[in-house]
């Protein structure tokens, strides 16, 4: 397949900004409108354009499919964990005030392990789906 | 047991499935997913009959998720009546997995084995996450999660079919979730709030807007969809004919009764008996709905090839009995209708497992391939036509308990008219099930069933505990009418 040039570095060139916004959509989601969802949503339209550009099977040998298949559960594993960890540590399930000593500092970091878990299954779901379409009737 | 477990027991019911799905979907191994979701079967029913042990002799729990206290947090509220379905659904599950490992094995790809139990779980997570949870956004969320993992679970039937009847149960099914989440978004503007008690608190306030009535109207509507009220029923057939034997035994004993768990908390412990009754005429609108679907549906089951299909219709059928003591809404009939959840679970159960084991054995559910299979499996047989009296509702099975409640609770409404249609609806299915023990018993073996066998032990173990269980809680019914009652007593008395 050949490729245009411009197309080509101006994609590369895109790629880590769109991942750099996608995590500061992550992490600002604690102060301002944000959050794992639209950083997940982000980060498998990284991966979209690169697909779009370079082809299928380059995004398959980048990000393969088993990995964004894996991740889907991982993400729920990692939100349900801090749940569970929270429950034998005297607290309900996803009471994160108890994951630390101080109860505000355990808020924001209970929010950010869950968020993140939000991301890694978001990513993962998008990716496969469109993984699933792009590979379809070849 | 330790008291942190104890306090978050709850919580546990609805977070050990889930964490079993996820680590089914990570494990790509059949067997081994097989034998966790096998594991954690075997703890749900342990965790829901201490629930509701300790609700009978304590009152009811109430759990705040996340620390936040109700109204604000989800809360999960467990008491007499929810314990109770959840006794059911997961004892049900429990019964039905040993069943799964070789019924799965024969039905559904080796690749996609560990995903099948993965939305088993899954939509067991929900089933329970539905009956226990004191929210009513988070009940929504949890009907979506057992309804998405049961499309799933539909698609993988053998049946090419399988695909189109999960698609038609996928556009059903979602019209009803958006139509209950509408009721819900209308009640939470008009009281700013979700928690079940708390509406119940508030509604009588705004008891006298039209909204309110536009919500109720929704969320009835919704549910109805979800249990297949008789016009709302077009998905259930075929879903529960194409599914894997499995699935079709499961959802017919709990999917459709959790809903209907759903539709009795909302009308009888949120929006009043007033609203229902006076201001809806939904109760007269459920009585001709519910004889439409007791006689109209055990017409269309009379008329059935596939052995499957008809016990589909027979499921609208019994549905039907359920709303019906519903609409009744006094003590006698409203305890049928609890029991009838209760007993046509574990008849359904029996009918499906057996059925079941036949498909397993001989590869079709045509009534035609039936035929003298009484001498080839009569264990396999015998609870198919024990699940059968218990349809019909013969004294001595769990069905004549419920159809006799419902009776008295028609008498105590002053509709004896509507007991003679009790008895038709009976008669009907003696004509159905007549027509599948005619082929059974007194017809000799066709070619098709030459080297058959009687089932494997691991499936016929669940379809004879069910089959037993249909005559234990046919002769014996302190445990499931007793606990009924209290629960609608307790149901009645918040309408007041």
């Amino acid at each position: 397949m050949k490729l245009d040039l411009i197309l080509r570095v101006t994609t590369k060139l895109l790629l880590p900004f769109i991942l750099m916004f996608a995590f500061y959509v992550q992490f600002h989601g604690d102060f301002g409108p944000g959050g794992g969802f639209q950083a997940g949503a982000m980060v498998a339209a990284m991966v979209f354009l690169y697909s779009i550009t370079y082809g299928l099977p380059a995004a398959q040998n980048a990000v393969p499919p088993g990995l964004a298949q894996m991740m889907i559960p991982v993400g729920v594993l990692i939100y349900t964990g801090v749940g569970v960890y929270a429950m034998f540590n005297g607290g309900q399930f996803l009471n994160y005030s108890v994951l630390t000593e101080d109860a505000p500092h355990a808020q924001a970091l209970g929010i950010l392990l869950v968020e993140s878990g939000v991301l890694i299954t978001v990513a993962g779901t998008f990716v496969s789906i469109f993984y699933v379409f792009a590979g379809r009737g070849r | 047991m330790n008291p942190e477990i104890i306090s978050n027991l709850p919580a546990l019911q609805v977070v050990i499935p889930l964490l079993g799905a996820l680590v089914c979907a990570l494990l790509r191994r059949g067997s081994a997913a097989w034998f966790l979701t096998m594991l954690i079967c075997l703890i749900m029913p342990v965790i829901s009959i201490y629930l509701l042990v300790s609700v009978l002799d304590s009152g009811p729990i109430s759990y705040s998720m996340g620390g936040w206290a109700p109204p604000f947090g989800i809360e999960y509220k467990v008491d007499v009546f929810n314990a109770f379905i959840l006794v059911l659904v997961s004892s049900i599950g429990a019964v039905v997995l040993p069943y799964a490992r070789l019924s799965v094995a024969s039905e559904i790809k080796p690749e996609d084995r560990s995903w099948f139990y993965a939305m088993f779980l899954l939509c067991l997570t929900g089933l329970l996450g539905i009956t226990i949870t004191g929210d009513a956004f988070n009940a929504f969320v949890f009907l979506e999660t057992s309804s998405l993992s049961t499309y799933v679970l539909i698609a993988m039937g053998r049946d090419r079919r399988a695909l189109l009847a999960a698609y038609q149960y996928l556009i059903l099914g979602s019209i009803g979730a958006t139509f209950y989440i509408i009721g819900v978004g209308i009640i939470y503007t008009l009281t700013g709030t979700l928690n079940f008690a708390d509406l119940a608190a508030r509604i009588p306030e705004i008891e006298q807007t039209r909204s309110i009535l536009a919500a109720a109207a929704f969320i009835v509507v919704g549910i109805s969809l979800k249990f297949a009220l008789f016009p709302l029923h077009v998905w259930l057939p075929n879903a529960y004919a194409y599914a894997p034997s499995t699935v079709s035994a499961f959802l017919a004993s709990t999917a459709t009764k959790v809903a209907l768990y759903l539709l009795i908390r909302f009308l009888f412990s949120i929006f009043g008996i007033e609203i229902v009754t006076d201001k809806l005429a939904l109760t007269d609108i459920l009585i001709i709905l519910s004889l439409a679907a007791m006689l109209g549906a055990s017409t269309v089951a009379i008329f059935q090839h596939d052995v499957k299909r008809l016990f589909a219709y027979s499921s609208v059928a019994q549905i039907g009995y359920i709303t019906l003591g519903i609409a009744l809404a006094n003590q006698a009939g409203l305890t049928g209708s609890l029991v009838h959840i209760f007993n046509h679970a574990i008849i359904k159960g029996a009918l499906f497992l057996a059925v079941g084991a036949v498909v397993y054995r001989i590869g079709s559910a045509e009534i035609d391939d039936f035929s003298g299979l009484g001498k080839k499996m009569p264990v396999t047989m015998g609870c198919l036509l024990i699940g059968g009296l218990g349809l019909i509702g013969v004294p001595g099975t769990a069905g004549f308990i419920s159809k006799w409640y419902l009776a008295v609770g028609a008498i105590d409404a002053g509709y004896i008219w509507l007991v003679f249609l009790l008895v038709l609806s009976s008669l009907l299915a003696l004509i159905y099930v007549g027509r599948i023990v005619e082929v059974v018993w007194f017809r000799d073996p066709g070619p098709n069933l030459d080297g058959v066998k009687e089932a494997p032990l691991s499936l016929l173990l669940p379809a004879a505990a069910m089959a037993a269980a249909t005559i234990y809680f046919g002769i014996e019914t302190s445990q499931s009418v007793g606990i009924a009652a209290q629960a609608v007593e307790t149901l009645l008395g918040l309408a007041k």
